[in-house]
């Protein structure tokens, strides 16, 4: 038996610098660990409640913002085509806003009208209301609104909207409604079905999503009237085939809601989130109190207001992808009012209007008013622009649509040597 | 067949590297063909008295190969053929063994000492070969002084090997009677006496009960104290072993003797030869641990009822001790600096005082001031050096309100030594304590700072200077600016260093080209340093920072360009590739902490990560580890887009997660792996399958260490989380994988080490059911999840009744209770309901201080309201 060694250490750091850079990578991973975790349960919690992390309702008009009521369609940057839960949980604060608008099909302004209208088409006229997503998953059911505040939270006889024992409501079943919620009866008026009983829609063409919607819906009880189970009434609205008797049918028809415009919806298109040409939205006095935009107060501005982005070399433009420019920014302006890239900034439309050359854009008679209302998280979109400009100055009739489907049932009739692949 | 071995063995000792070979390999043969015949062979040969020595060694050496192995799992695979092997095959290997403990040859008696100590440590466990204590000891008092001496030393190997609980006390009394006596001045012979007092240094474990005997005790300690002045030099130092040793085992024992021993110590430490004074210097370093942990705990805990009390010995033994201390530390050696395994008097001497210091604190000063003044300007270089040691050595314990008036007043002497004193040991010494100086007194825990704008750019330009001295004073200057950046950490966005930013990094990288930067581990300090001021730069320095990326990818570049190398120069290579990777990953963690500096790195990603994978080409595990370190970093930084580098790097990344041997490797690999699925997120899919086989093979083999199965579960849990619902494909498997760690971890029986363990492996087995149920929230497939529920709130009551949870633990499992209920939801509802930990553990979660507890335990309360609520 050997004596034991003593030696201790000497002149030496007891930690090395290799044992230091181990902690730290762990302690690095423990942090990104967490992170990650917190946001995944912020993010469960994003569709339900997310009371935290969701902005305050926002007020839905301010004093100085110029806002089509109730129903903003602004536009968003590039989406993606599913509503994948995950990214959501890349968000926080604000951020979440952003999220849930992209997260609707939001119609762009009709400022022609589409070929094939009576073939391709869907129209019904919109309710007026709240635009919002209802979402009913593990026995309870959510509506929020475009900018992630929640509406209502309730029970539902929407598949897994409710704790009922009859064991309908399995827990991965879920639905996801496009709805715009109508104050005067209390309804949930569904204008598109994106999930239903775990089942995702975002890849049916609106034809199936539609036929799914007025099935289902029905059958589950959920347009039956309120009761402890079911706090709210949910109902389809009748869409029309584009033709010519459909597209009066929804102009004119009797239905239980203020109307609101109508909507257009092309049958082959499918869910996709954001902005999309594919569905269209056209306003007359007859089928809607907010044909022009109106300020905070409820009144119509003398002039047509616009809200565009400043860009890097003072451009402005609007928040389409690509950006259409309407012009450029003074340099002294800029300066004096400290404004930086990406400001989202007031215009009034001048006398000179806007000018066209071959159907674009050539000019715009801008004058400054200031920096929109911060609530804004985007600019106006061309199409909303130009058709304001329209309504003030030659707008779209409803008689211009239906010459479109008179037309196009003319040509139909005459043979053609071309065939039509549409 | 007996013949045969005898001449095996020999050759296998030939120096004809051929017959050696063929040697081993027919033992070989012969140990897989009939291993009873084998080991009972070599017994017979180790017991033959007709045999040479050599192969009586030898063979006795491959028998000691087949009981007992480094590896665990040998190990306990060779135990288990032991206990199966047929019972007269070892009757007769036994009876061979005890026969050889007589013979004249003490070769032959020592390997049988050692290889008897091996089976009982296999078959006392196992209540078998219950006489053989018996019969060692009947031997003890019959036999002549060469057997008597096996005899003994056969009991120090047994109780070396065995555990004591193993052994009834009526045996162990007999034992270490046995012992004592041979170790008594009343016995004769010097062998028997060494042998005796060797084998109470392994039996003094034994003796708790003895110890608790004042009778006893007394006689043990008197004996011991006898032996330390013992005429023969080898006795006087095992008896001194054996009062270190009793020093940590019996502390609470010693009051009595204490003032004996110091007494016997001093005189050793200033008579005896080396190593019996080491010995005795050892004794107070040993008390000094002691009395520091008691201490430790007794700050921690104001309940002050720690189990050991303080007898504050060193306090007491101060006024004699210190000056004793300082004495030694005039008893250096020249050039005891440039030899790295040099320990010696002075050394040990100056390491007891530092102890000391952070014993007894402030009291130490007053008894040190006076030696450093009378010796630090005197001509001998010893008493300059001493002088410095000294002070360096009581920087840390005592009050820095004690401490900043001297170094206020030191701080300038010192910097002008380090430059200009002749003599290189006390450059060293210098430079060692003015890194002392920077580690303990400077920076924002002290209140007065000892730097001040005025001295920084003297002390970094004697620094700098210093670098270029000796490779030993070198290292030391490095280590002092090592904890210089340091003490800026966190000083805001602006540091005194960074108008030396600059100049700091360049020296720096020079040093590591020295041609000596080999000797002193030079170069390996310059990096770290290196690493410590890029971890402690601001912003302000940051394009400096980004300067520095190119230049070290250069460096590491340079190195895979070698052909053909030795393997010392590939070991070379190996170490340098390995700091440099270091430095790569400090710097990507830096630059990667914010938007703008991480954006422009981002430019040389690609270049970096094509020289992380030529590093693994090279395969060596350091560097192995260390680029792994640095890609899990990278892959942090780089997001989604290092789904570009997986398909050249996953083959690494699956050698890094097989390499059982090193574990440290597999469990950097397993934290890279959770880094790279949280980068990936879905994309890790393609790669999953792979991985997850690794995982789950790595968890149920019993050669890994056990330390990189909590990583692993908690790595369950970031895979799940990155790619959701696909995780079904393991699911099965995971979970019963989970499942079985979470019974084995909800009782804990063991000491505080395995208290730490169990709980850790608590918190990755958590962390997994974490992860898979935030995975599959939202998914259709939740219901798959259901039937594990129970058990999982069983594992969460279960571990919530022991009460020895960490707070780390008790953050992660209310989570879990929150990520259950919210997945699950009203599927789980009355199941939580009926749990303890939703109503009890969550209460107590939510009146906890730990904000981090608190505020996971709101979160479980909301998913529980909404899951059971409607």
């Amino acid at each position: 038996m050997a004596p034991h060694d003593i030696r201790r250490p000497f002149k030496r750091a007891a930690i090395s610098d290799q044992q230091k850079r181990r902690e730290l990578s762990l302690l690095r991973q423990a942090q990104n660990r967490r992170d990650a975790q917190q946001q995944a349960r912020c993010l469960a919690s994003s569709i339900l409640s997310l009371q935290s992390a969701a902005p305050e309702s926002q007020p839905e008009q301010s004093d100085i913002e110029l806002e089509t009521v109730p129903e903003a369609e602004q536009e968003s940057e590039a989406f993606s085509k599913d509503l994948d839960v995950r990214q959501a949980s890349k968000l926080r604060g604000p951020e979440v806003r952003k999220w849930f608008a992209r997260q609707l099909m939001l119609p762009e302004w009709m400022i022609d009208v589409p070929d094939r209208l009576a073939q391709d088409w869907y129209v019904f006229a919109r309710p007026a209301g709240k635009r919002c997503f209802v979402v009913s998953s593990n026995g309870t059911t959510v509506s929020r609104q475009r900018n992630g505040s929640i509406l209502h939270h309730f029970p539902s006889a929407l598949p897994a909207g409710a704790k009922i024992r009859d064991g309908s409501g399995s827990a991965q079943s879920y639905c996801i409604l496009d709805c715009i919620f109508h104050e005067l009866d209390q309804t949930y008026y569904v204008i598109d079905m994106v999930c239903w009983n775990g089942y995702s829609l975002y890849d049916c063409t609106a034809e199936f999503r539609f036929y799914w919607l007025n099935s289902k819906l029905e059958e589950s009880g959920a347009c039956n009237a309120p009761s402890h189970y079911h706090k709210f009434r949910f109902s389809a609205v009748p869409v029309y085939n584009c033709d010519q008797s459909g597209l009066h049918a929804a102009y004119t028809g009797v239905v239980p809601y203020a109307k609101d415009g109508l909507l257009f919806y092309n049958k082959h298109a499918l869910y996709q989130t954001g902005n999309t040409p594919l569905a269209l939205v056209w306003k007359d006095e007859n089928c809607s109190q907010y044909v022009i935009d109106t300020d905070g107060k409820g009144e119509i501005p003398s002039q047509q207001q616009v809200v565009l982005e400043l860009q890097d070399d003072r451009k402005l433009v609007t928040s389409d992808d690509p950006p259409v420019l309407f012009g450029c920014l003074d340099g002294d302006i800029i300066e004096k009012s400290g404004l930086h890239t990406g400001n989202l900034l007031r215009f009034a439309i001048g006398d000179g209007g806007l000018s066209f050359v071959d159907g674009k854009l050539e000019k715009a008679d801008l004058i400054y008013l200031g920096k929109s209302n911060r609530a804004r998280a985007f600019a106006d979109s061309y199409s909303k622009v130009l058709f304001q400009f329209m309504v003030r100055h030659s707008p779209l009739k409803i008689d211009d649509l239906l010459a479109s489907i008179n037309s196009a049932n003319d040509q139909e009739k005459t043979p053609s040597d071309i065939e039509m692949v549409g | 067949m007996a013949m045969e071995v005898t001449q095996v063995l020999l050759n296998a000792q030939s120096i004809d590297g051929a017959v050696r070979k063929n040697a081993e390999d027919s033992l070989k043969q012969f140990q897989e063909q009939n291993l009873p015949v084998f080991l009972v062979s070599l017994s017979g040969e180790l017991a033959n008295e007709e045999k040479p020595v050599e192969t009586r060694k030898l063979a006795g050496l491959v028998l000691k190969n087949a009981l007992d192995a480094k590896e665990q799992h040998r190990k306990f695979e060779l135990v288990q053929r032991w206990l199966s092997l047929d019972g007269n095959a070892k009757s007769q290997i036994k009876a061979c063994l005890l026969t050889t403990l007589t013979s004249p040859v003490s070769d032959a008696r020592s390997t049988a000492s050692q290889v008897i100590a091996k089976v009982a440590g296999i078959e006392l466990p196992h209540k078998q070969w219950p006489e053989l204590i018996g019969s060692l000891l009947s031997n003890v008092h019959q036999l002549p002084a060469q057997a008597k001496q096996a005899t003994l030393e056969t009991l120090g190997y047994l109780c070396e090997e065995v555990s004591p609980d193993v052994i009834d006390q009526d045996q162990v009394n007999k034992i270490l009677t046995a012992v004592v006596q041979g170790m008594s001045s009343s016995e004769g012979n010097t062998d028997v006496r060494l042998a005796a007092t060797r084998a109470l240094y392994n039996a003094l474990g034994f003796a708790q009960a003895n110890f608790s005997n004042d009778m006893e005790r007394d006689y043990i300690m008197r004996v011991v104290c006898e032996a330390t002045l013992c005429p023969e030099v080898r006795i006087r130092q095992a008896a001194f072993e054996c009062l270190v040793s009793i020093s940590s085992t019996y502390y609470e024992k010693l009051a009595p003797y204490i003032q004996d021993i110091f007494n016997i110590t001093a005189k050793a430490v200033r008579e005896d030869e080396e190593p019996v004074a080491l010995q005795a210097i050892e004794f107070w370093s040993s008390i000094c641990d002691e009395e520091i942990d008691i201490l430790e705990e007794y700050g921690g805990d104001f309940t002050g009822d720690s189990d050991i009390p303080c007898f504050y010995f060193i306090k007491q033994a101060l006024p004699a001790l210190v000056p004793m201390l300082l004495e030694t530390l005039l008893k250096q050696e020249e050039d005891q600096d440039q030899d790295e395994g040099a320990w010696n008097i002075a050394m040990a001497g100056g390491t007891c005082l530092g102890l000391v210091a952070r014993t007894v604190g402030d009291d130490i000063v007053p008894l040190v001031v006076p030696f450093i003044e009378e010796n630090i300007s005197k001509p001998d270089w010893r008493q300059r050096e001493a002088a410095t040691y000294a002070f360096g050595s009581i920087l840390e314990g005592p009050s820095p309100e004690k401490l900043i008036p001297l170094v206020n007043v030191a701080l300038t002497f010192m910097l002008s030594a380090l430059t200009k004193d002749p003599n290189s040991h006390v450059k060293d010494t210098t430079a060692w304590t003015l890194g002392r100086i920077f580690e303990f007194l400077h920076g924002s825990v002290v209140d007065s700072p000892i730097i001040s704008q005025a001295n920084c750019q003297q002390i970094i330009t004697v620094l700098l200077q210093s670098m270029k001295d000796t490779p030993n004073v070198a290292e030391k200057a490095c280590g002092a600016l090592y904890f210089l950046a340091q003490g800026y950490e966190e000083m805001g966005p602006s540091s005194p260093l960074t108008p030396f930013f600059q100049e700091i990094v360049q020296s720096l990288l020079t040093v590591t080209h020295r041609e000596d930067a080999g000797e002193s581990r030079l170069r390996t300090a310059a990096y770290e340093t290196l690493n410590e001021v890029v971890r402690c730069s601001t912003d302000e320095t940051a394009p400096l920072v980004l300067q520095l990326v190119p230049v070290i990818m250069m460096e590491l570049h340079n190195t895979l360009e070698g052909q053909k190398l030795s393997s010392d120069e590939r070991e070379k290579q190996s170490e340098l590739q390995g700091l440099l990777c270091g430095c790569l990953q400090v710097i990507i963690q830096k630059l990667g902490a914010s938007e703008p500096t991480k954006y422009v790195f981002m430019q040389y990603a690609d270049q970096i990560m094509g020289l992380f994978l030529r590093v693994f080409a090279c395969r060596s595990a350091t560097v192995h580890e260390e680029a792994m370190l640095a890609i899990g970093a990278l892959a942090y930084a780089t997001g989604a887009d290092f789904a570009k580098y997986m398909p050249e790097f996953y083959r690494y990344l699956e050698m890094g997660l097989q390499n059982f041997e090193e574990y440290q490797v597999c469990a950097v690999t397993v934290g890279v792996v959770g880094d790279i699925s949280r980068a990936l997120e879905e994309k890790i899919v393609p790669y999953c399958d792979g991985i997850m086989t690794q995982l789950l093979k790595n968890l149920s083999s019993n050669q890994l260490h056990r330390s990189v199965k909590p990583p692993i579960f908690s790595c369950f849990g970031d895979i799940a989380l990155a790619v959701g619902e696909y995780f079904e494909k393991y699911l099965m498997w995971a979970m019963s994988a989970l499942q079985s760690a979470a019974e084995l971890s909800t009782h804990i029986a063991g000491d505080d080490e395995l208290v730490e363990y169990t709980n850790s492996l608590r918190n990755g087995i958590l962390e997994a059911y974490s992860g898979i149920f935030q995975g599959f929230k939202n998914s259709p497939k939740t219901q798959l999840l259901i039937p594990y529920a129970p058990h999982i709130l069983q594992f969460l009551d279960g571990i919530y009744m022991e009460k020895d949870m960490d707070d780390v633990v008790m953050k992660t499992a209310i989570g879990v209770l929150g990520d259950l209920a919210d997945t699950l939801g009203s599927h789980a509802g009355s199941m939580i309901q009926q749990s303890v930990s939703s109503k009890d553990f969550l209460n107590e979660c939510l009146s906890s201080e730990d904000l981090m507890i608190k505020e996971s335990a709101e979160w479980a309360k909301l998913a529980i309201s909404r899951a059971i609520s409607v």
